[in-house]
């Protein structure tokens, strides 16, 4: 804008004299004066104040002076519609021209003139336009319908132009065809539920025979349309097939990927025993190859989709691997997107030249390209088991190199291939700890600490080495000082007798020195493990760990198959399903690949919810039991008395902190270090449901009945007895206040600890009148959430101080997580679905409620009433399914899956809550599993 | 559909500015300049970028960036195609594509860009339907245009944009009817350090200059056809012919054009036409290095070996080099650290050596990459691929053309590593 000011002073000159020439009588003259003109304006200065002088040339029969005052008025109509108008007459006579190209290039450019007064012109003419004989006119009034929408919706619709715009997709005129199609298309993507394009045989009929005539652009509109269709069978989709192929062979690569994305499609359609299945796969692999040799832009496409296409269907391009080898000049962004096709297409067959072309990789300029390419090492040994030998060997070489980031990257895939195969490669370790110095970076710094904890049996020095990395223990990153801090344990728990000062010194470290709360908690954790059953705190601990499986960096597949069905678009290269991202995501329809077992596609959650309640079932077995030991061993006495020493070192201070209720969690690897969030969560769920048994209770936020917070004998004669309800929106505590002392009280304030949630009273303790001896009152005290934020154990307790003429009195209660359910829970069905998909397994846990006699629209009212929403159900095998969404005052979404089975006797209510949390405390996450 | 096209130089100046729609801020490109800055080379922006309105698809041509601006969901290949037509189209029409020449000739420019795009659709593409709109500027037709007040725009309907063959302009008329066909093949390939083909390819591609009258329906036919399983063709090349004949038959455009393309990879038909023995080390101390680099004719099908040439991305710590050719001469780049040796035609009785001393930066350390050497040379009268044009028949005319084939074998990215 700075710029545009300052040209246009410049010009001020200029102006005046291009005004001159403009209303110069020569025709010549006039001509060169708006080329000058069109000259500034395309710079981006600003010749506006040309305006009436320009568009009085527009009268002319000079066809190319026409145009360029066209293009000027286009430019800017709309920051002078008044001054437009004057042009409408004149464009209006252009539209009723002998000359084709006249009427159609006035008809394209009213439709550019943003301005409302000129689109009511605009009507009739264009209504004429889009039946002219000429198919030109035609081809380019269909368009001009388009712009006219972007403009105006309603007038569109009103005047009828869409109905108009369906009848030329019959249009004799394969161009005609192309451009209706576009044109429908884009106005279809404002209006997703509008049956605009509908596809019915006839018109597919009619689209196929356009493509095959129209231009490369018209086939690509043409070839998106058809990939909206779903075909009734195999045979139509099969002859749909035959006659796109042929696109396969087309020069332009946009041509070629929107035909692939067909293809995908329907072949899905396709019986796999067929004869043209197999032709059809073949067929696939050499347009897909040739995109490769396209300039690197289109090349950066072509790799997105093909990433996509080989996990859909890896045998296309099993044997293309070299294409995708890597030349040292290619860009940057094609590199990195060839490495992962090659990953994926690694196996036994071909891993030996994957792997030497990595290595060479590795020892490339770029430096984020050969950390890609160490780690894609990793991920070979990890994917293609018989190659994992040839892979350790290989990022030992690399190790040999000592180049450092090559070294630090390598030492953490390595700690990756230990966990895929135990006990398998552990001679490596004495070359990873002659390394150990030239860790600086601190995911290196974290995974070779973790591989000495993990075998410090084997490592003789192991206590030396995790010391030397305790003497900075401070200026470490909170990744390594966890891994440092479970390290150590593990040591002390494998060699208990050489390293119980080196535990002790991390134990104090990481609870007494350390501001960080997770890594205290995982302190104290430790601690108190170590002092209250070491046997335990050995299984806990030295768990045997879950393998890691290369599943994990392929797509989903639900949102794979969404994704093939956008092969080309946008979503396909983000590898994000449209409604993700797209501007205002208006709704943006679903699609889904049409499988011949996808019956049941009308519900709007897609089917692969269900299974994972099945799964969650599993992996809570995983990571809560832990798994059975031979037997326990004999503590030593040095161990015991270690124990003991912890014990008296200051758990006392510890044991009213920390809440017994942990044990559920812990058998999870210790990497992430879950909390327990049991308790409050299924209790408080459990209360919703049992109060709903009740009939006729009034709809309404849940608010458990009052308990004695305070007794008066701990307080001086000050009873406190007190509950929480959300009401209209507003956290409320609400306190009976009873004076079982013989002195009047008087001065009552409130004070609460930090806690989970940031609660905080939102005004003084209204108690005004002095309390007299037996004397009871009611106080309702509202909180905010915005007071200071601290984590505790369990995540919902609430410590407070009451003060009055007395003393201080200190209690804690539990509030219920209902309370923190904001009315805005609701959540898009769209933005459920992605997030429900998103969520990891690990965050997932089930409980049931029993003896819920409600059904199921019941308790979803019921559970309205405490802003927990129900975002969908349906019914599967008699089971209703509600999908609910809640949202806590911090923001955290728990979303959540609700069966009720109805043919039950009893009115069982079972209740499958899989609940997602990431709470956030100073940057670390913490991940709550609440467990049955 | 495409909102905006911005042009930007390699010093990141917006130059020019096109809207199809509404007006969109220069600004918007400011998420592309910082991009630019994270990317260093111009070489590696990213091509697709993602503002929290818009989405920038971006191509790099010529030193000249080609930045459109899309705000609903519109296929990136799509855009990019359109992109290179455009750079194409003005390459076509000024010569070249750059900055000087695009500023010289803005209007027309201008004119092209709207006749291209309608809405953001594409109008019209194609060079032959564009040239009957709006002509090519040529010296004589400015003097000409000066003189009688005539204009560059044509004011005859684009006749070719309705017919079912939309490629070619109705009226052709020659005095000398000709059509000539170039085979070109480029081999793309990676040779490992023992000089063993880690990957290797062929790239070829069919121009095509045909200046015959009237509407001509062509066939050209190959003696051994089979060798093209993947190919791709010019709209309009009638593909049920060559499903079923393997012949190709069309009504060409008018001018020049790419008939079709075709990509062999089957490695035993790859021919590697020459050799390269070399040795690059960088010794631990002495801040030094050694280079030496032989090449010789391996596969040539007796044919001699041209335009070799041979370029070197030195590691950065190399300062000068002290080199020997036996043949051509060298030039190193300190600027850039690239060593171009350029050897000419290839003797067979006497190799061509390259050798001598590398000096590096004292107290650099060993330099840790192998440079990758790349190999530039030219074959006249062979395709690599042995792919032969057995006949060219002409239908519909009655004149006599004439007729030619020429074929060409060059290097693509001819990569040898170290």
């Amino acid at each position: 804008m700075m710029n545009d000011s300052l040209f246009s002073l410049v010009c001020a000159g200029e102006i005046f004299e291009l005004k001159a020439e403009l209303n110069s009588d020569k025709k010549e003259k006039k001509k060169e004066a708006v080329k000058k003109v069109i000259a500034s304006m395309t710079v981006g200065k600003d010749v506006s104040a040309l305006f009436p002088d320009v568009v009085n040339c527009m009268q002319t029969d000079n066809l190319e002076l026409k145009k360029l005052v066209y293009l000027y008025l286009m430019n800017y109509a709309k920051s002078q519609p008044d001054m437009a108008i004057m042009a409408v007459n004149t464009f209006v006579k252009d539209c009723e021209d002998p000359n084709p190209l006249i009427r159609a290039l006035a008809v394209r450019t009213m439709g550019c003139i943003r301005v409302d007064k000129i689109t009511e012109y605009l009507c009739e003419p264009l209504r004429k336009c889009l039946k002219d004989e000429d198919p030109y006119v035609r081809k380019t009034a269909a368009v001009c319908v388009a712009k006219l929408h972007d403009i105006n919706a309603q007038l569109v619709e009103d005047q009828g132009f869409l109905d108009t715009l369906k009848d030329l997709i019959s249009d004799s005129n394969p161009m005609v065809v192309a451009n209706a199609v576009a044109a429908l298309s884009e106005i279809a993507e404002s209006h997703p539920n509008s049956n605009l394009l509908d596809l019915n045989p006839q018109t597919i009929n009619k689209l196929l025979t356009a493509l095959n005539e129209c231009t490369e652009w018209g086939q690509i509109f043409i070839l998106d349309c058809l990939a909206n269709y779903t075909p009734r069978d195999d045979r139509e989709s099969q002859s749909i097939c035959e006659r796109v192929t042929p696109r396969l062979s087309h020069a332009n690569s946009a041509v070629v990927l929107s035909a692939v994305k067909v293809l995908m499609k329907f072949m899905e359609m396709l019986p796999k025993d067929l004869d043209y299945y197999g032709t059809l796969l073949k067929k696939l692999a050499p347009p897909l190859v040739t995109l490769l040799s396209a300039e690197p832009e289109l090349q950066y496409v072509a790799l997105r989709n093909i990433n996509l296409i080989v996990q859909r269907r890896p045998e296309i391009l099993k044997h293309e691997m070299k294409v995708f080898f890597v030349k040292y000049n290619d860009p940057i962004y094609v590199k990195l997107e060839k490495l992962d096709i090659m990953i994926r297409l690694a196996s036994q067959a071909n891993i030996a030249q994957v792997l030497a072309e990595l290595k060479e990789y590795a020892t490339e300029v770029d430096v984020d390209f050969v950390r890609k390419a160490v780690r894609a090492i990793g991920r070979c040994a990890i994917k293609v088991e018989q190659s994992a030998e040839r892979c350790v060997s290989t990022l030992l070489d690399l190790i040999q190199t000592k180049v450092n980031y090559v070294v630090q990257e390598a030492i953490v895939v390595i700690k990756d291939i230990f966990r895929k195969y135990p006990n398998k490669y552990e001679s490596v370790i004495a070359t990873l700890c002659e390394n150990l110095d030239s860790l600086d970076e601190p995911e290196a710094r974290a995974a070779m600490i973790w591989i000495v904890g993990e075998y410090a049996e084997r490592i003789d020095n192991a206590d030396e080495l995790l010391e030397s990395f305790l003497e900075g223990f401070h200026d470490e990153s909170t990744q390594v000082q966890l891994q440092l801090l479970t390290a150590i344990v593990k040591l002390f728990l494998k060699k208990p007798t050489e390293t119980q000062e080196l535990v002790q010194q991390v134990l104090s470290l990481a609870t007494q020195d350390s501001d960080n709360p997770d890594l205290r908690d995982r302190g104290y954790i430790y601690w108190r493990l170590l002092s209250t059953d070491p046997v335990a705190a050995k299984e806990v601990v030295l768990a045997e760990k879950p393998l890691i499986s290369e599943e994990t960096d392929l797509i989903e597949p639900t949102l794979l198959e969404e994704l093939i069905c956008h092969i080309g678009t946008l979503a396909s290269v983000y590898h994000k399903p449209p409604s993700a991202f797209v501007e205002g995501s208006r709704g943006v329809q679903h699609k889904r690949l049409p499988g011949s077992s996808a019956a049941g596609v009308s519900e709007a959650p897609p089917a692969v919810i269900p299974s994972q309640g099945d799964l969650l079932g599993d992996l809570l077995n995983l990571d809560l039991t832990p798994p059975t030991t031979t037997g326990p061993p004999p503590p030593s006495s040095g161990m015991q008395m270690g124990a003991m020493d912890l014990l008296g070192g200051g758990l006392d201070s510890l044991v009213g902190y920390l809440h017994s209720t942990m044990g559920a969690g812990f058998g999870a690897p210790p990497a992430a270090m879950p909390a327990s969030f049991t308790a409050p969560v299924s209790g408080g769920l459990d209360d919703l449901f049992d109060l709903g048994g009740g009939v006729g209770m009034p709809m309404g936020a849940y608010s458990p009945p009052k308990t004695v917070w305070l007794p008066a004998m701990k307080a001086k004669g000050l009873e406190i007895s007190g509950t929480f309800a959300r009401r209209a929106g507003v956290i409320q505590m609400e306190m009976t206040l009873t004076n079982k002392a013989m002195s009047v009280m008087t001065d009552f304030a409130i004070q609460f600890n930090r806690n989970s949630f940031g609660l905080a009273p939102a005004g003084p303790l209204q108690v005004l009148t002095p309390l007299s001896p037996n004397q009871s009152i009611e106080v309702t005290l509202p909180l905010n959430t915005v007071g200071p934020v601290m984590k505790m154990e369990p995540l919902n307790n609430l410590q407070v101080a009451v003060k009055n003429n007395i003393d201080v009195f200190y209690f804690s209660c539990q509030y219920p997580i209902s309370m923190l359910f904001v009315e805005d829970g609701k959540m898009e069905r769209q933005v459920f679905l992605a997030t429900w998909k998103d969520i990891p397994n690990d965050n997932e846990s089930q409980f049931q409620i029993k003896d819920c006699h409600l059904n199921s629209d019941a308790a979803s009212n019921k559970l309205q009433g405490s802003n927990i929403f129900t975002i969908a159900k349906r019914t599967v095998e008699g089971q209703d399914m509600l999908y609910q969404s809640m949202k806590l005052t911090n923001g955290i979404w728990v979303l959540a899956e609700l069966r009720v089975q109805a043919g039950n006797p009893n009115y069982t209510v079972i209740c499958t809550c899989v609940l997602y949390m990431y709470l956030q405390f100073n940057n670390i996450n913490i991940i709550i599993i609440p467990a049955a | 559909m495409i909102h905006s096209l911005f042009l930007i130089n390699h010093t990141g100046d917006i130059f020019l500015e096109k809207h199809w729609k509404s007006v969109i801020s220069r600004s918007v490109c400011d998420y592309f300049f910082e991009a630019k800055e994270k990317a260093v080379d111009p070489e590696n922006v990213p091509p697709v970028l993602q503002t929290p309105h818009h989405y920038l698809i971006t191509i790099y041509r010529g030193k000249l960036f080609f930045l459109s601006v899309i705000q609903t969901e519109v296929p990136p290949l799509f855009v990019i195609e359109f992109l290179h037509r455009v750079a194409d189209t003005f390459q076509d029409y000024f010569g070249e594509c750059s900055e000087v020449i695009i500023k010289d000739n803005v209007v027309t420019v201008y004119e092209l860009l709207e006749e291209m795009l309608d809405n953001g659709f594409p109008l019209a593409t194609e060079s032959n339907v564009l040239k009957e709109m709006i002509r090519p500027p040529t010296i004589l037709r400015s003097v000409v245009n000066t003189l009688t007040g005539s204009s560059n725009v044509g004011d005859t309907l684009p006749t070719g944009q309705l017919s079912n063959i939309p490629w070619r302009r109705a009226g052709v008329k020659y005095t000398n009817n000709e059509a000539y066909f170039d085979v070109i093949e480029e081999i793309d390939a990676i040779l490992d350090k023992s000089g063993t083909t880690v990957f290797a390819e062929i790239q070829g591609v069919i121009e095509a200059c045909v200046r015959l009258t009237g509407m001509p329906d062509l066939t050209l036919s190959f003696m051994n056809p089979r060798l093209l399983d993947d190919v791709s063709f010019h709209p309009c090349v009638r593909f049920k012919r060559w499903e079923s004949e393997r012949v190709l038959s069309f009504i060409p455009p008018d001018g020049n054009f790419t008939l079709m393309t075709y990509h062999v990879s089957s490695q035993n038909l790859v021919a590697i036409p020459v050799y390269v023995k070399q040795n690059i080390s960088f010794f631990e101390t002495g801040n030094c290095g050694r280079l030496d680099i032989t090449i010789g004719p391996k596969q040539t099908m007796g044919k001699t070996v041209e335009g070799l040439m041979v370029t070197v991305h030195m590691p950065k710590a190399v300062l000068s080099t002290n080199l020997t050719a036996s043949q051509g001469n060298y030039t190193y780049d300190l600027a850039t650290k690239v060593l171009v040796w350029d050897v000419g035609k290839l003797n067979p009785q006497k190799l061509p050596n390259l050798r001598g001393s590398l000096s590096m930066q004292a107290g650099a350390p060993k330099p840790e990459e192998n440079p990758s050497l790349n190999i530039d040379l030219k074959i006249q009268q062979l395709a690599i691929s042995g792919l032969k044009v057995s006949r060219l028949d002409m239908y519909g005319e009655k004149y006599k053309p004439f007729k030619g084939v020429k074929y060409v074998t060059k290097a693509g990215k001819f990569q040898v590593r170290t």
